[in-house]
């Protein structure tokens, strides 16, 4: 299943920090971080719930990016 | 401005009101540098706080690492030296600020502009329900309802006219200014314009379905397939960062040893420090982080807004180093409708000759079938006819009531070994065998498209080396149209997969460094598109496939729009390494005065501000490709 988010991004080296976090996010198939959009495509693997995988998503890239935000 | 940056504003505003009124005010000591102190908090706590956070997470080599460094460093030196100079670290911090603003500032603005040239994604549609208009989500609409659009109104879905005619703009998706007319029984197309008449349409896809979504995605996406240049920027960012903060610690620490112990002079670590210190305020890479992105999806906006979808920086970037464009002729160059010119060596009735060649055809969609439909002029009874075997690249044998009837090019005459009459006319030639004895043949003429003769001077003048054209009609036919439109080579008689064949070839023909570009319209030439460097696909308004095989998709039928593609990404390439390089030489140049002790602090904080500013300024230049 694949969803898209709105993001908040300031800077697009955070952009890329983001796609690297939400990439390695347990339950992520694949992500995408456009900048210039300011969204966020994340395919999920099969059989997960995406609100549930999104909170970790968004710690992740809470994590490298302290600014950043997602809207779920 | 929003929210963020209003106040951002507001800090910078007051830290510099207490920068002024602190240097009027003489206090000493202790109150002194809690004074400054305090004022360096407001204006970079944030930045403080992220630097902290990525040392907490392990992801220590950042901007805001170098920034805080550099500015407590100063802090402490003050300190060191009971100088109490405490302005410069403010001040570093402050410009570092005001860049920032005006950087998210910038790049907040462009993208709302580029965001609005494709602003082609309808709001609402109005759906008509029991004699009323209801203003519904597009997403809601149903296949096969009806829906009411009103002058000035974007057309929400792809459908049929069932009532009403009108004028379309279409020039948010094929960037061709002329109106279309349209009528009962149009298809229309998602994203046009209605700009004069009430139109009822019956929607025959579903929103997500629809040309105008297709688009939307296509373009939104377009920024996540990276370039070279883009994946060599995000890679010099990682390896840039630590390796300034390694020789900004090697530049404080060395030198003052060297004098200390080889010069035997005193160490200087004051003066070093405060040299490293400059190090890291010019070494930050923001100019170059922030300006390729945005170039590449500056030059993707501007073309969009032409009717040129790139799908990504990647093809941009390829598309600009285009050697070779490779021509499909059929509904490329020329228009692809085709008009019956005349039947010769018949041995029955015209019209009879017609007949059985329009019943034979019937069940094909190729556009030569279509004209012979039509040349035909009556309703086909499909009962009469049975055994449809089409054979690809040469024709279709059928039974037409109860008579074999085949009808193809002289391929399939040989095939079947049957003796032919050759045709001196040019066109396309349909030899006709009823019942295994030849019959006579149709001439079948395209007519070329109007601007296909400047579209491909044009190509030479935007440097393209070698143009080809590919059809699988007779060697005349495409003889004769490549001579009358200037093309350097022309491959005929070729069936579909040969086409991948021949471009193979021209591919293993060409250096690395050049690319080969195909033009086709999309339909049947898919796999042809996948396989050449870059895939060019016209007329793509309503044809899935094209989208789909395409790195490129013109939205009109245009051929003058291949090389306006090629100057787009000719331009937008340009700037890119303009930026490159003026971010690089500047760097690199202050780094060095930095290093020997030239440049100091103010200098680089104006020379990084500075960079980035002339940076963002000229990737926005991109966004102007119109008059190209």
């Amino acid at each position: 299943m694949k969803k898209i988010y709105k993001i908040e991004v300031d800077c697009a080296n955070c952009a890329n920090l983001m796609e690297d976090a939400a990439r390695k996010t347990s339950g992520v198939e694949a992500a995408t971080v456009n900048f210039m959009t300011q969204k966020m495509i994340v395919e999920f693997k099969d059989g997960q719930e995406p609100k549930a995988v999104m909170q970790d998503v968004l710690k992740a890239c809470k994590k490298v990016e302290p600014d950043c935000e997602i809207e779920l | 401005m929003n929210k963020k940056q209003k106040k951002m504003l507001a800090r910078i505003i007051i830290s510099a009101v207490m920068l002024i009124v602190l240097h009027f005010i003489p206090v000493t000591g202790i109150a002194e540098f809690v004074l400054y102190f305090a004022t360096y908090l407001i204006i970079g706590y944030d930045i403080l706080k992220k630097a902290g956070k990525g040392i907490l997470n392990r992801q220590i080599f950042d901007e805001n690492f170098l920034m805080s460094v550099a500015t407590l460093g100063a802090f402490i030196l003050a300190i060191y030296e009971q100088s109490g100079d405490y302005v410069e670290g403010i001040a570093v911090m402050l410009f570092y600020q005001i860049g920032e603003l005006f950087q998210s500032y910038a790049v907040g603005k462009s993208r709302k502009n580029i965001s609005a040239l494709m602003d082609i994604r309808p709001d609402y549609a109005n759906l008509e329900r029991d004699g009323k208009l209801q203003k519904v989500d597009p997403d809601e609409v149903e296949i096969g309802s009806i829906i009411v659009v009103q002058p000035g109104e974007k057309v929400p879905l792809d459908g049929i006219i069932k009532e009403g005619t009108s004028t379309l703009n279409t020039s948010a998706l094929t960037g061709e200014s002329m109106p279309r007319d349209a009528r009962e029984g149009d298809e229309i197309i998602s994203g046009c314009i209605n700009m004069t008449g009430v139109l009822k349409v019956q929607t025959t896809k579903e929103f997500g379905e629809s040309t105008v979504s297709k688009i939307l995605e296509l373009v939104e996406n377009s920024s996540s397939r990276k370039s070279k240049s883009e994946d060599f920027i995000s890679k010099f960012a990682k390896i840039y960062t630590p390796a300034v903060c390694y020789s900004a610690l090697a530049l404080a620490i060395l030198p003052p040893l060297v004098q200390m112990i080889f010069l035997n002079v005193p160490a200087q670590w004051d003066v070093w420090v405060y040299r490293a210190l400059t190090f890291l305020v010019i070494s930050c890479p923001c100019a170059l982080v922030i300006s390729i992105p945005l170039s590449f999806f500056a030059g993707i906006g501007g073309a969009s807004k032409e009717g040129v979808l790139i799908k990504g920086s990647n093809y941009l970037e390829t598309l600009s180093r285009a050697k070779y464009v490779v021509f499909d002729k059929t509904g490329t160059l020329t228009q692809g409708v085709f008009e019956v010119s005349g039947v010769h060596h018949n041995e029955i009735e015209n019209e009879k000759l017609l007949e059985y060649a329009a019943l034979a055809e019937c069940a094909s969609s190729h556009p030569i079938s279509k004209s012979l439909q039509k040349a035909y002029g009556k309703e086909i009874d499909r009962n009469r006819v049975t055994d449809i075997e089409e054979i690809s690249g040469h024709g279709i044998v059928a039974k037409v009531d109860g008579e074999t009837v085949a009808a193809g090019n002289s391929k399939l005459m040989k095939k079947l070994n049957i003796p032919y009459q050759d045709c001196h006319s040019v066109g396309t030639i349909i030899h006709m065998a009823i019942n295994g004895t030849y019959a006579g043949h149709i001439v079948i003429s395209d007519i070329i498209k109007l601007h296909s003769k400047e579209a491909v001077r044009e190509l030479k003048h935007a440097g393209v080396e070698k143009t080809v054209m590919l059809t699988g009609d007779a060697k005349s036919v495409a003889d004769q149209v490549a001579a009358s439109l200037g093309i350097d080579e022309v491959y005929s008689d070729l069936l579909p997969a040969d086409k991948v064949t021949k471009v193979e070839e021209l591919l293993n023909l060409k250096q690395d460094s050049e690319k080969l570009a195909f033009v086709g319209d999309g339909i049947n030439d898919a796999p042809v598109l996948t396989r050449a460097d870059i895939g060019i696909a016209m007329g793509a308004m309503g044809s899935d496939a094209a989208i789909e095989a395409a790195d490129v998709v013109l939205m009109d039928d245009d051929p003058m729009k291949i090389a306006k593609a090629i100057k787009i990404s000719r331009k937008c390439i340009r700037i890119v390494y303009q930026n490159i390089t003026l971010a690089l030489v500047i760097k690199f140049a202050c780094l060095g005065l930095g290093a020997i002790g030239i440049a100091n602090m103010w200098f680089a904080i104006f020379a990084d501000v500075g960079v980035m500013i002339i940076a963002v300024l000229n990737a926005i230049r991109a966004l102007r490709v119109h008059n190209l």
